[in-house]
């Protein structure tokens, strides 16, 4: 009995925890939805690499509580990501958006890329090697042999 | 084969590395590039401390050049850059407006009595929602406004002697004479 009791314990403390970070119930669970999608491509403004969903910072659940007084007030996607932009910097976006002022974010990935497919090119990983000619062949024969 | 080849990759390892260099010690990863400079203060509507029945809106802070200052008791570093804005206040004439932020405002009051008050008067945002307006992420931070009500500097962390002389004070000369 106390085995089942204690399974059933560990079985919901998950949901728990869940909850805790949820904390709200929206009556319309698409909104729920677009709320748990917002919150996980926005990042905590006082922690490094956290998102808003997963961070348990005071400014993380001030920020949340803002998303979902947005949302229910009818703000777009966008409208959410534009107004704590505006207020916290790019910084708080997981995506950014392309702009003259970040593009080295965007290009070096690519361009690393494409120097790395360059530089195994000219290692020779894709390059046929040419066949032995007889006098190769003829040493390879030889070498095996001397092998004791 | 062309010698001067083989030093490519290291080549590379060095300008990478003194990238991840600068990043990493540069400039503090914690502090964010402020979104809210050159942008006006927003507008708010909420209670003054100590003051029951008073509320302060924008309109308060418009005309004067003023220093706001985003505080709260749990915050030891607000205390710690507590004597460098009272002198910074008196020495300058400038006008010092507090946020007392997520706070408890009985205890924010004993405070002030215990530690002095140099702030005109203090605006209580108990839930943070006002600091999110302003994108305060932790206290203490500073914004130096300007007669018209717009963001010129922003400091995150202790205002100090160093700032001051670094930072604030040339932000503020920046301004001109007061009008």
């Amino acid at each position: 009995m106390m085995l089942r009791i204690c399974t059933l314990l560990i079985a919901t403390s998950g949901l728990l925890g869940a909850s805790a970070i949820d904390g709200f119930d929206f009556s319309d669970p698409d909104l729920a939805d677009r709320y748990r999608e917002l919150l996980a491509e926005l990042r905590c403004p006082k922690c490094l690499n956290e998102s808003l969903a997963s961070s348990g910072a005071p400014i993380a659940r001030d920020l949340r509580r803002t998303v979902r007084r947005l949302l229910e007030d009818g703000a777009t996607d966008d409208d959410v990501r534009v107004h704590l932009q505006e207020r916290y910097g790019d910084f708080v976006l997981y995506d950014p958006e392309f702009r003259m002022t970040n593009w080295p974010l965007w290009a070096i990935p690519p361009l690393l890329l494409l120097v790395a497919i360059v530089v195994v090119g000219r290692v020779g990983l894709f390059r046929r090697r040419a066949p032995l000619d007889d006098r190769e062949r003829e040493r390879i024969a030889r070498l095996l042999e001397d092998d004791p | 084969m062309n010698r001067a080849r083989l030093f490519i990759p290291v080549a590379l390892f060095v300008v990478l590395a003194s990238f991840l260099y600068l990043g990493f010690t540069l400039r503090d990863p914690h502090e964010l590039p402020s979104a809210l400079i050159d942008k006006p203060f927003p507008d708010f509507d909420l209670p003054i401390l100590g003051r029951p029945g008073e509320r302060a809106s924008l309109e308060d802070l418009v005309g004067e050049r003023r220093l706001v200052n985003v505080w709260a008791t749990w915050c030891p570093t607000c205390l710690a850059e507590h004597a460098e804005l009272g002198r910074i206040a008196e020495e300058t004439g400038i006008s010092l407006v507090g946020i007392n932020y997520k706070d408890d405002p009985h205890a924010a009051s004993q405070w002030l009595t215990r530690h002095g008050d140099p702030y005109d008067f203090n605006i209580v945002d108990v839930a943070g929602d006002f600091g999110v307006e302003l994108g305060v992420y932790g206290a203490p931070e500073t914004f130096l406004l300007d007669a018209d009500g717009i963001i010129r500097y922003k400091r995150v962390g202790d205002v100090n002697e160093g700032i001051w002389r670094e930072e604030l004070q040339p932000a503020m000369a920046a301004l001109g004479p007061p009008p």
